[in-house]
């Protein structure tokens, strides 16, 4: 009699789970369409990932409010699915097959970095949910011939190209020569290979290979090395760990270099941590508001920007922009599908050739955004101590001039 | 290119006196668990998050404009009582168990702690700015930031501060009695409950003053504990239990080493050096023990 029972509450346990997992398994429900995301909530990446879901959210409030998507002739919703990924790849890889297999989502939205993108895609790639992601810049994510996989920003290695070029060009069109030191990561090391392939372009010399352990927080050796050799130009990428240690013991150590190129300052928030010492330095960005890009929803670099502190109260980073991006890449593309069929909306992605106030968005082959150049911000201060960035490079978005070389320490 | 460390021979002295900076703080660090160890038989996992957590102590009060080398005077206050209430929460029930025991304790403070500094002071890396300016020699060849020589300095101050209690007052006594033979200590009279708790205490007080000066000097981040307790693990493995000034020799030799590792080796081989090395140390005392028919327990 007890077996009976067991067995009984047991069968209609299950039945009840089921029950609730098939009203839940539609990607399209009543007039919403369900996206999933694993974000880094928690852990290591968690402030990134808050960039992120902020960037999300402000896109699909606006979007819905103005008008939502429209398909077959009837009007649609964005809504997203969020699970917490821990900042732990694997943790990521078992929410994105959740999120498909259990809570039937047929649309995926990025996670943050290119670690947690490369454990989802071989995910979504297999069940052939199309996602457009944001912020996995990796160059293998491209290499791997995912159908599935669309990245709104420009891969890694070309974060850095920039600089190269404009130091080869102030140069007289001679070759630089390069004092690099990149974090043993992913990320950084395709950011390594781009500067390789902008060497090898312009006949560069690479005269100091630094690779940067996980845990950095010492560079005085490469400093001391750079001090040595006198480099024309030092790039340097480690995520904000690398960019605060660099700029503070190149301060303390006084290393005159007449350029300094890196990654990562604006997620570092490096005027506000290191003030007039991270003056002059170039940095690789995805996007700034001062861009004029336009699109419809969000107008422009600027009213996204005020928009977005009005919401969050802070300046947007461009982890926040090209996320709100993804939505309307995603939008569009629902829309010239005019379907829901994976396929089609995956074939609408593909041609995608369209401007957003973040930049142009076209996907090549493997899945990356061709249409949209880094561009290079320098940090400049007033006498006062007041710190800003100003798009410098390249010359057609340019709000100031390049100051280079930078003035050596003693006469600062 | 290749050993450009002996062909600017400024290179060499900039690389000695980085090195020997670097390794009085961590050997700092690893007093407090060469203390710890020998006393309770406590391998202390979490040793490098107590310092991010006294890192953090030190950066709020830069935050709210106090200057953060204050921080070697507050964070070890602060940290002491977190020390001392670990100690009661956890390590009491651990410190008679064998050594795995107590490792997989630490383990789990050490995530506990990471988790929760994550949550409550976000995953950001930060830093605080002691504008202490640098120390230029030989027409700016050689540079030393004053932050460093200012964490050396507090340091040694603190280690020769800790050497004297430890002799002369009668906790360090109580504390030493009970690192020798806990149970001889019990019966003449030590409250050795009350030694291991201070000891504990002791200890998080060191980690809290290496913690401020890493923030001063460096940068700090929930996360970045770890290689701190691998460092002290190692020095006080190298230097062997017991011996304080073997514990300053040997971290201030492993700092030396690991600059000269980063220079002739390259940056990418710098903690796979140190490791290579304590393995190479750990052969030659087993060797050495074996013939003199000792052997490691």
């Amino acid at each position: 009699m007890k077996i009976k029972n067991i067995i009984i509450t047991f069968v209609s346990a299950i039945a009840i789970l089921f029950s609730t997992s098939v009203v839940s398994l539609a990607k399209v429900v009543g007039d919403k369409i369900i996206l999933g995301a694993a974000i880094s909530l928690t852990g290591k990446y968690s402030s990134n990932g808050v960039h992120t879901q902020n960037g999300y959210n402000m896109a699909v409030d606006r979007i819905n409010d103005m008008g939502g998507i429209k398909v077959g002739g009837k009007t649609y919703k964005f809504d997203i699915i969020y699970y917490d990924d821990e900042s732990n790849p694997k943790r990521a890889a078992q929410l994105a097959e959740r999120l498909i297999s259990q809570d039937g989502v047929e649309f995926m939205l990025g996670p943050y970095s290119s670690g947690l993108t490369k454990a989802i895609a071989p995910v979504t790639e297999k069940y052939g949910v199309p996602m457009v992601e944001a912020n996995g810049a990796s160059r293998s994510l491209f290499t791997k011939g995912y159908k599935y996989l669309f990245a709104v920003l420009a891969p890694a290695n070309l974060y850095l190209d920039v600089a190269i070029e404009t130091a080869v060009e102030l140069n007289g069109g001679k070759g630089v020569r390069i004092a690099q030191a990149f974090e043993q990561d992913a990320f950084s090391q395709d950011v390594r290979l781009g500067i390789l392939d902008a060497a090898e372009r312009t006949g560069s010399k690479i005269i100091i290979d630094d690779k940067l352990p996980k845990e950095l927080n010492d560079m005085a050796a490469t400093l001391a090395k750079v001090k040595a050799v006198k480099p024309d130009v030092l790039v340097v990428s480690g995520h904000t760990k690398g960019a605060l240690t660099a700029i503070r013991q190149i301060a303390e150590m006084k290393v005159d270099v007449p350029m300094l190129a890196m990654t990562h300052c604006d997620a570092a928030k490096l005027s506000k941590q290191h003030g007039k010492n991270s003056q002059y330095a170039l940095c690789a960005s995805q996007w700034h508001k001062t861009l004029t890009y336009k699109d419809d929803f969000f107008k422009d670099g600027m009213t996204y920007a005020a928009d977005f502190e009005k919401l969050f109260g802070y300046d947007p980073p461009y982890q926040s922009a090209e996320s709100s991006a993804a939505l309307l890449v995603f939008k569009d593309a629902f829309e010239r599908a005019n379907s829901f069929d994976q396929k089609k909306v995956r074939d609408a992605l593909a041609d995608t050739n369209m401007q957003t106030f973040y930049g142009n968005i076209k996907f090549a082959e493997g899945g990356q955004n061709v249409d949209k150049p880094m561009v290079l911000f320098q940090v400049m201060c007033d006498d006062a101590g007041k710190c800003e960035n100003k798009v410098v490079a390249p010359l057609k978005w340019a709000s100031a001039e390049l100051i280079h070389p930078i003035p050596k320490w003693s006469e600062r | 290119m290749d050993f450009l460390i002996f062909q600017v021979p400024m290179l060499t002295l900039q690389a000695v006196l980085d090195g020997l900076l670097l390794g009085i703080l961590f050997a700092l660090i690893a007093y407090g668990m060469a203390l710890q160890w020998g006393v309770m038989n406590i391998i202390n996992i979490a040793q490098g998050d107590l310092v991010i957590l006294g890192g953090y102590i030190a950066y709020f009060m830069y935050l709210y404009g106090i200057h953060p080398a204050w921080g070697v005077i507050v964070s070890p206050i602060i940290m002491y009582f977190v020390g001392v209430i670990i100690y009661k929460l956890v390590i009491n029930k651990v410190v008679d168990r064998d050594l795995f025991i107590s490792i997989l304790a630490t383990f789990g403070i050490s995530i506990l702690f990471m988790q929760l500094m994550n949550f409550a002071f976000g995953a950001d890396v930060v830093l605080a700015n002691s504008g202490y300016g640098t120390t230029m020699l030989f027409d700016n060849s050689v540079t030393l930031p004053n932050s460093k020589i200012f964490s050396a300095f507090i340091s040694i101050v603190f280690a020769i501060g800790l050497v004297i209690y430890m002799k002369k007052s009668k906790l360090g006594r109580a504390i030493r009695a009970t690192a020798q033979n806990a149970r001889a200590a019990k019966i003449l009279g030590v409250d050795t409950e009350k030694v291991y708790a201070a000891t504990f205490g002791i200890n998080a007080a060191l980690c809290g003053v290496a913690g401020a000066l890493i923030s001063i000097t460096f940068t700090i981040h929930p996360y970045m504990g770890l290689p701190y307790t691998i460092r002290s693990f190692m020095i006080v493995i190298v230097a062997g239990l017991g011996n304080l000034p073997g514990v300053a020799m040997s971290g201030m030799g492993l700092g030396v080493f690991e600059e000269f590792a980063d220079y002739i080796l390259g940056t990418e081989f710098r903690i796979g050096s140190v490791f290579l090395l304590l393995v190479l140390i750990l052969v030659y005392r087993r060797f050495k023990l074996s013939r003199k028919r000792e052997y490691l327990k």
